[in-house]
């Protein structure tokens, strides 16, 4: 079985989030680190590997830089790293990332295409399944539990307040969650394999049935107006009542700002 | 000359980071409060590698080198310094004489499975009257046949219990050095469960409370006449060479103690107020932290510098004394310091700080005192 898991090198927003004076993310200020919904497809088709036997490679779009995702992901048990780096490719939105991603994947054979539901910097969701859609694949999105039986997969796909089992014929792609598992350590020997790995480097020409106009900034149709951190409140107001005088004084308020 | 750590030792440490933070920390003051080996955190070391990190990966390790090791322990030690001598002795104290001295069968038998972690490693060397005199040795070794009798007892043992494979030192005969009888002393491997070997009484201690700390009792133990490690009669050279780089494994424990005692102090002086003011901002407090970081940084690079000339350099005993002494002295001071500032809070045990503090003291004393890592330093300056 041959897997492609698709992932992104996010900053760490565990230590707050930090931006330049023009309102775009300040990525040098804050650790990167690889998606932890991503991190969590990676481990689910590693435990494939493990089970069924199969030949995982991660893929991932972003500056030189990003080749530290796949060396962890080397680290972590990945066959093969490649990373699609390019000047033109720069300012992508959800829609140029995943045609991008899927005129990289285009080279490559799959059974599986396993990707995050959502990286923690955009939180759209969306460029799992519109690489499906680029690909014309079936996906299963939202995956909580994964399992293999013949040609098909059988997913757990999260939904409110239960699951789905949903069965799909591969090829085809799953968006998998941070809760599908705990994802397993690099081992130290696995950090000196992933350096000693060659890292495929791919370039707009390397991709396979992508339009220019669907690429980069000048083919994304979202454009980022304006972004802030979020707003901070005031230091709020501490009232000591006994109960009835308490619900009287927050009705007050409540009415008084149109709340209610 | 180029101090940064390249990319893969990076990678490495923050490995090492995250596993000491998530899987040790929150244990690491119940296991000194109990007493109790955390076996738990051993088994989760054993899956991810960190129990042969410098063994070559066709003997079941990581293929790493000693470096990635001594950062290993440090983390460890950061947060533990239980869980830090835990891979040290295991690794530096056992791993490493099989990987050395041994044979290839031995090294399939017991080093494979060693350096996967299926398998705890310990190092018998210290009995109630030889320390640091190893010529004190009264544990003796006759060959019978086919097999070696063991007699005698072992003392201070560290993973004493828990361990599942033992090299031991034992006199095997009288030699004539330089017109002065010696005794002639031979290494061993011997196995948990070998008829005649027991264990005597576990060891109340100061710190390292959840090491195992054991007495190894042997009664016309028999093993095979196979398990003699290396040729009969260079034991004392195999444990004097084995505790070279066993030195460097405690001056990463003592490095990472007092890294880990000087984190919390740094934290903890940002946020106490006296007198209306973070204690961080008076001059005393900045002028110990200063000392502590300076002295810290250079026991680290003498424990780097000791864990390179292990990898590239056939003797590396001075260097390994240099970084033991060091980093064992900056470990007491440095937490000594760290309960000073933490004040009446730093003495009680809610803190790190004071299990940190009893935890570096026996960095001073174990695997060779700081009195003899001066007398081996000195003996090569007088040469």
């Amino acid at each position: 079985m041959k897997i492609v898991v698709c992932v992104k090198q996010v900053p760490d927003t565990k230590g707050g989030v930090k931006f330049n004076p023009d309102g775009t993310l300040d990525r040098s200020a804050m650790l990167a680190i690889m998606n932890p919904d991503d991190k969590a497809g990676l481990e689910a088709a590693l435990r494939l590997k493990d089970q069924y036997g199969a030949e995982v490679t991660v893929i991932t779009m972003g500056l030189p830089k990003a080749e530290e995702v796949l060396r962890e992901a080397i680290a972590m048990g990945a066959d093969k790293g490649i990373l699609v780096t390019d000047r033109v490719l720069g300012g992508a939105d959800t829609w140029a990332t995943s045609q991008t991603l899927a005129g990289a994947i285009r080279n490559l054979e799959y059974d599986l295409i396993i990707t995050g539901r959502q990286a923690i910097d955009g939180d759209t969701a969306q460029v799992g399944p519109q690489i499906s859609e680029h690909l014309n694949l079936p996906v299963i999105s939202y995956a909580q539990n994964i399992k293999i039986e013949g040609d098909s997969v059988i997913v757990e796909r999260q939904f409110d307040d239960r699951y789905h089992v949903l069965k799909a014929q591969m090829p085809c792609l799953i968006t998998a969650l941070a809760e599908l598992n705990e994802p397993r350590y690099m081992t130290p020997g696995g950090i000196f394999d992933a350096y000693d790995a060659e890292i495929t480097v791919w370039g707009r020409a390397n991709l396979v049935d992508v339009e220019d106009s669907n690429l980069g900034l000048k083919g994304s149709p979202t454009q980022i107006a304006k972004a802030s951190d979020k707003v901070r409140k005031g230091a709020g107001e501490k009232v000591v009542l006994d109960p009835t005088e308490s619900v009287d004084y927050i009705m007050d308020k409540l009415l008084t700002k149109h709340v209610i | 000359m180029d101090f940064m750590l390249d990319k893969k030792h990076e990678m490495a440490r923050q490995l090492f980071k995250e596993f000491a933070e998530k899987e040790v920390k929150p244990l690491a003051q119940e296991v000194d409060e109990t007493e109790e080996f955390p076996r738990v955190t051993v088994d989760k070391m054993i899956k991810a590698g960190f129990m042969g990190i410098p063994v070559p990966k066709q003997y079941g390790g990581q293929g790493c080198d000693i470096l990635t090791y001594a950062m290993c322990v440090e983390e460890l030690s950061k947060v533990c310094g239980t869980t830090g001598v835990i891979v040290s002795a295991h690794t530096s104290l056992c791993c490493d004489p099989i990987l050395t001295y041994g044979t290839e069968e031995q090294k399939q038998k017991y080093l494979v499975p060693l350096a996967k972690g299926e398998k705890l490693g310990a190092f018998g060397l210290t009995e109630p009257g030889a320390g640091t005199d190893a010529q004190g040795q009264q544990t003796k070794a006759v060959l019978d046949g086919d097999e070696w009798v063991l007699n005698g007892s072992k003392c201070f043992i560290t993973n004493g219990k828990e361990a599942d494979v033992y090299i031991i030192f034992a006199v095997t005969g009288m030699i004539e050095k330089r017109g002065k009888k010696m005794k002639e002393i031979s290494a061993f491997i011997v196995e948990k469960g070998t008829p005649g070997f027991s264990f005597g009484t576990k060891e109340k201690k100061m710190g390292i409370r959840g090491s195992s700390t054991y007495e190894l009792i042997f009664q016309d133990c028999r093993i095979p006449k196979e398990n003699l490690l290396g040729q009969q009669g260079k034991g004392f050279n195999i444990a004097m060479h084995t505790l070279d780089g066993g030195r460097i494994g405690i001056a990463s424990q003592a490095l990472g103690i007092a890294e880990g005692a000087l984190e919390s102090t740094i934290a903890y002086v940002k946020e106490r107020k006296q007198f209306g003011r973070a204690i961080g901002a008076f001059q005393n407090t900045q002028f110990q932290l200063a000392d502590m970081a300076t002295k810290v940084e250079a026991a680290q690079l003498l424990v780097y510098k000791a864990a390179m000339a292990k990898q590239t350099q056939k003797v590396y005993s001075v260097e390994a004394a240099k970084a033991k002494l060091y980093a064992a002295e900056v470990a007491m001071e440095v937490t000594t310091k760290a309960v000073q500032l933490h004040g009446g809070y730093g003495y009680t045990r809610e803190y790190d700080v004071e299990r940190m503090m009893r935890d570096a003291k026996i960095t001073e004393i174990y695997e060779g005192t700081s009195e003899v890592q001066r007398m081996v330093i000195s003996a090569a300056l007088l040469k």
